[in-house]
């Protein structure tokens, strides 16, 4: 279980890193949702399924879903602007 | 800084992690192994005390109620926050009609999925006393299901059952629930947020007395609330106002 639970943590230092490590803001929000739902994995293993549970819906959904949204706010912007430059 | 420097320092870095990596890794307490005095004594007292056998409930929502009122309306305030500062978007339309890009397969299971996330959202709203979960979690996991009518259908479905005035006066009426919960404590003559109401049998949804209650209204308020969040976020893409 020592064992299971350091490979756990040194699995979630990895990802973070990959996170940092990723350069696309599309395929970054993906690897965030990934490294949320393996926090909720981490508490889910350490007896907190509250936290678990919080951690999945906000973690994993809720905080990808509005960084998505405003990456697709910027991109229209963006889209907008060059057609108009473009006339 | 070059490509060289730059693995130079990940490599100095990784080696100070990896040091007290293992010596964290080492020290790890054994599993299940609990260090502190107060969570054995909560979890021997809070099924005697308030029949609540989730005992993260019994202290979200009763020992440290007064707390999570405050948490629920910093979540309130920033709600109406969002909504303020991204409120009436000039219409220009013609702009995006963001579900061209989603196939058929997509829209069906998301409307099939649509009936089984909410009735777990609402299982884990009205079930926080007895397991894990609780009115926070159910309340986003309800929020989840609507998003997936957007999916399933188009805005304009989702516009209708978003922006409709009833949304805006649930959300006010879960967060003021809460607080009327607990002023209704001094209405019988208890200090405020006093558990009064009759606490029922252990392991009955309707027990726990009035940690459900103020469960069920979190939910609402949260469940509401994120609804408008995403509502007022979509809103505000489709609608391409220029600044």
């Amino acid at each position: 279980m020592k064992i299971a639970g350091s490979f756990l943590l040194l699995l979630i230092a990895v990802s973070g890193f990959m996170v940092v490590r990723t350069r696309d803001v599309t395929a970054q929000t993906l690897a965030l949702s990934f490294y949320g739902l393996l926090l909720a994995v981490m508490f889910f293993f350490f007896q907190a399924p509250d936290v678990a549970l919080s951690q999945i819906v906000v973690g994993a959904v809720a905080l990808p879903l509005i960084i998505m949204l405003a990456i697709a706010r910027m991109k229209h912007k963006e889209k907008t602007k060059s057609s108009e430059g473009g006339q | 800084m070059n490509v060289k420097w730059r693995l130079g320092m990940f490599f100095i870095a990784g080696a100070f992690f990896l040091f007290f990596y293992l010596i964290a890794a080492k020290n790890l307490p054994p599993w299940g192994h609990y260090r502190g005095p107060y969570g054995d004594v909560i979890s021997s007292l809070s099924v005697y005390q308030r029949h609540a056998t989730d005992v993260v409930n019994a202290i979200d929502y009763d020992y440290r109620g007064f707390d999570t009122l405050g948490e629920e309306f910093i979540l309130f305030t920033s709600i109406i926050g969002v909504m303020l500062l991204l409120r009436d978007p000039k219409l220009k339309g013609g702009a995006a009609e963001s579900d061209e890009g989603l196939s058929k397969t997509v829209k069906v299971s998301a409307g099939g999925l649509f009936g089984i996330t909410l009735i777990f959202g609402l299982y884990v709203c009205t079930h926080g006393q007895l397991t894990p979960g609780g009115g926070f979690q159910g309340g986003v996991i309800v929020a989840t299901a609507f998003m997936l009518v957007y999916i399933a259908e188009n805005l304009k479905r989702f516009k209708a059952i978003a922006s409709h005035p009833l949304m805006e006066v649930l959300e006010a009426l879960g967060a003021a629930l809460y607080a009327l919960v607990g002023v209704s404590a001094l209405a019988v003559g208890l200090p405020f947020l006093t558990n009064w109401i009759p606490l029922g049998t252990t392991g009955d949804v309707l027990s726990s007395g009035t940690i459900a209650v103020i469960s069920a209204s979190v939910g609402l308020e949260v469940a509401t609330g994120f609804i408008l969040l995403s509502y007022t976020y979509l809103q505000d893409i489709v609608s391409g106002r220029e600044e």
